[in-house]
């Protein structure tokens, strides 16, 4: 065990992938000359050089397309768009070819492309920088969807990730950067079909992923406070589902709060409410909860951003309302 | 004229005459029903996919359009697997979950088939740069229309793959329209080439009507690509005969001009030619219709006799295999 922050565990797993698999290669803004935007491949230009650590134009739909193009070539690429805001200018090249492709060709055709993305909101970065919008990119069949939480993830995620054939999303929470954690450094790749239990707990399940996490494990400790023993689920994936882990908790708890920092209309909170109603509506004590961003551009001024944003005291609430620790 | 290859030239007509045929066929198989869905045809622009992919080998990769049927066949797609990929059987070369607009065959680098106008030019630079890295000598052909040139996606490919010096060679297929909308109509700068040498890379008109124009400047391009010259460019100047799709009244061209345009039929102007010169007599013509019929006949059986991919089978290919998935630590 050693003490990391997420930044410098994301980039360990980089440099990692880069040294075993030759395939392996980073593309993106400023992920050379610049360090990367939010300095995670920073260093690695130095030690890959310009071929491996490649700088790339402002022309998110080529350089994705073209990581796509490199996939079906042999290589092993890791894209990195700046913000998830900006990915939707490489939507074409995700949703119609990324996704497809191998269905389209009747399974020829593999696109094992890893795309990294900073999402969410917090540091201020108005309505162009600062949105969630991995439960949309979760509605495409064919994509996968990690939501690495925690320096372990972080770490050990991308190795998976790049064992996969197929397209692998990976959204990184721009709050979780700088935050610090234990490094299991011998964990080598880990599982990115299941959601993980980050906390035990008897009464309710706070079920969550990415940026919110440490909002949710810290109500979790607000609510034990009270009385109330709360289960905390990372997702980890958003698609697929892990249906088993969260009815399994659901079944024991009999009461469920997603917690997401996407807007709530149409998005993955929604679609794990219905899925808790569908399978195990008769397990519950009370009506799924959920806490997620107000409906609203993300504002610029703090005290605004702040309430837009899913915050502990909006956990509690959910809990409260539902009986528990009032 | 002096310096006709009789043989090769003769084998480039039989190419021409393969798509032709087939796709007239495809024609009255859709009014039959039996193909549906959209189905565009190439029949005018033949020379075009004949002419350059005559000058690529095995191991290039091609990425088409959604007018792609002749670029798959002339790659090396049976056109068995054509016929019955627009049958929707699972014997097609994309099992029947692509149709006549997604034509693939990895076996022979037939990446598509892409239906997003120039969609596919960010995964051509794709497929170049991962030759490129990995010290292979192969070239990434990509074809797209006229109308591609209006996307961001074709600036930002031409910017990429001449700033990072990538094998790709990019053939434009300027036939006028795109579905309805003449070129004059949607761009500022008419002349396509210019804007692929605004980007630094070598880029020329060819007269798309001539198969042997079309041959010719392939063979300079893809030797310069292949040998490390970095992207090229060629602007095929061809027409579509007939509608953008099946369904189109043809309301935004005149009848004149489709009729002068079909002067310049790419078929016969290489017959007459080979005709005068004495290197092709009716004998030898009917020899090839007859060996084109042949194969369209065999294609047509083929997918005739094909079979319907299971429902069970439905979401196969959503996901590759399972995953193997470890221990949550």
């Amino acid at each position: 065990m050693a003490t990391t922050t997420y930044r410098e565990a994301m980039r360990e797993a980089m440099r990692d992938a880069m040294r075993r698999d030759e395939r392996v290669f980073l593309m993106g803004e400023d992920v050379g000359a610049y360090g990367g935007c939010f300095a995670v491949s920073l260093g690695l230009l130095e030690e890959f050089g310009p071929e491996r650590v490649r700088d790339t134009p402002l022309s998110e739909s080529a350089f994705v397309g073209a990581g796509i193009g490199a996939a079906l070539g042999g290589m092993r690429p890791i894209v990195e768009i700046m913000t998830v805001n900006f990915s939707l200018l490489a939507l074409d090249q995700i949703v119609n070819n990324a996704a497809t492709l191998l269905h389209m060709s009747g399974g020829q055709c593999n696109v094992p492309i890893v795309i990294r993305m900073t999402t969410g909101a917090g540091r201020q970065l108005a309505a162009q920088h600062s949105h969630s919008l991995e439960g949309w990119y979760a509605h495409v069949p064919g994509l996968r969807i990690l939501t690495p939480a925690t320096v372990d993830d972080a770490r050990w995620m991308l190795w998976t990730a790049l064992e996969d054939p197929d397209p692998v999303l990976m959204f990184e929470h721009g709050g979780l950067y700088g935050m610090e954690g234990e490094l299991d450094e011998a964990l080598g790749p880990v599982d990115i079909t299941r959601a993980a239990v980050r906390r035990r707990g008897a009464d309710v399940s706070v079920i969550t992923y990415g940026g919110t996490l440490p909002v949710a494990t810290a109500a979790a400790e607000e609510l034990a406070a009270r009385g109330v023993d709360a289960e905390v689920i990372d997702l980890r994936t958003l698609r697929p589902l892990d249906d088993e882990t969260i009815l399994s908790s659901v079944a024991r708890t009999h009461r469920a709060v997603v917690v997401d920092e996407g807007w709530r209309t149409g998005s993955i909170s929604a679609e794990i409410s219905a899925r808790i109603t569908e399978a195990a509506f008769y397990d519950l004590d009370a009506p799924v909860s959920r806490v997620c961003s107000a409906e609203v551009p993300m504002p610029y001024a703090r005290h605004l951003e702040e309430a837009a944003l899913p915050r502990v005291p909006d956990v509690l609430r959910a809990v409260e309302e539902m009986g528990l620790g009032g | 004229m002096t310096g006709l290859d009789g043989a090769h030239a003769t084998h480039l007509l039989e190419q021409m005459l393969r798509v032709r045929r087939m796709e007239e066929r495809c024609a009255e198989l859709y009014t039959q029903t039996k193909i549906r869905g959209f189905l565009h045809l190439y029949v005018g622009e033949e020379a075009v996919a004949a002419g350059i992919l005559e000058n690529l080998g095995p191991d290039d990769a091609v990425v088409a359009t959604y007018r792609e049927h002749g670029h798959a066949l002339l790659k090396g797609t049976p056109m068995t697997a054509i016929l019955a990929e627009m049958y929707g059987v699972a014997e097609g070369c994309s099992g029947g979950r692509g149709g006549s607009m997604h034509l693939f065959d990895a076996a022979n680098r037939v990446y598509g088939g892409n239906a997003i106008v120039g969609g596919g030019l960010p995964v051509a630079v794709g497929l170049a740069l991962a030759d490129k890295l990995a010290g292979r000598d192969r070239v990434t052909a990509c074809f797209f229309g006229e109308g591609a040139v209006a996307e961001g996606e074709f600036h930002e490919s031409m910017n990429l793959a001449a700033l990072w010096d990538l094998p790709v060679l990019f053939c434009c297929e300027n036939n006028l329209y795109a579905m309805g909308t003449a070129l004059a109509r949607s761009e500022s700068q008419t002349d396509v080439a210019i804007k692929a040498a605004a980007y630094e890379i070598p880029s020329w008109p060819v007269d798309g009507m001539d198969v042997l124009a079309v041959d010719h400047a392939a063979a300079r391009a893809v030797d310069a690509v292949r040998n490390g010259g970095g992207p090229h460019f060629l602007e095929l100047r061809t027409y579509r005969f007939r509608a953008h799709s099946m369904f189109d009244a043809e309301r935004y061209r005149d009848k004149a001009e489709v009729r002068t345009w079909r002067e310049r039929d790419p078929i016969d102007l290489l017959a007459d030619r080979l005709r005068q010169e004495g290197l092709l007599d009716d004998a030898g013509l009917a020899d090839i219709e007859a060996r084109v019929a042949a194969e369209v006949d065999g294609a047509v059986a083929f997918a005739e006799a094909g079979t319907l991919e299971p429902v069970e089978t439905l979401t196969r290919f959503v996901t590759s295999e399972p995953h193997a998935g470890r221990e949550v630590r």
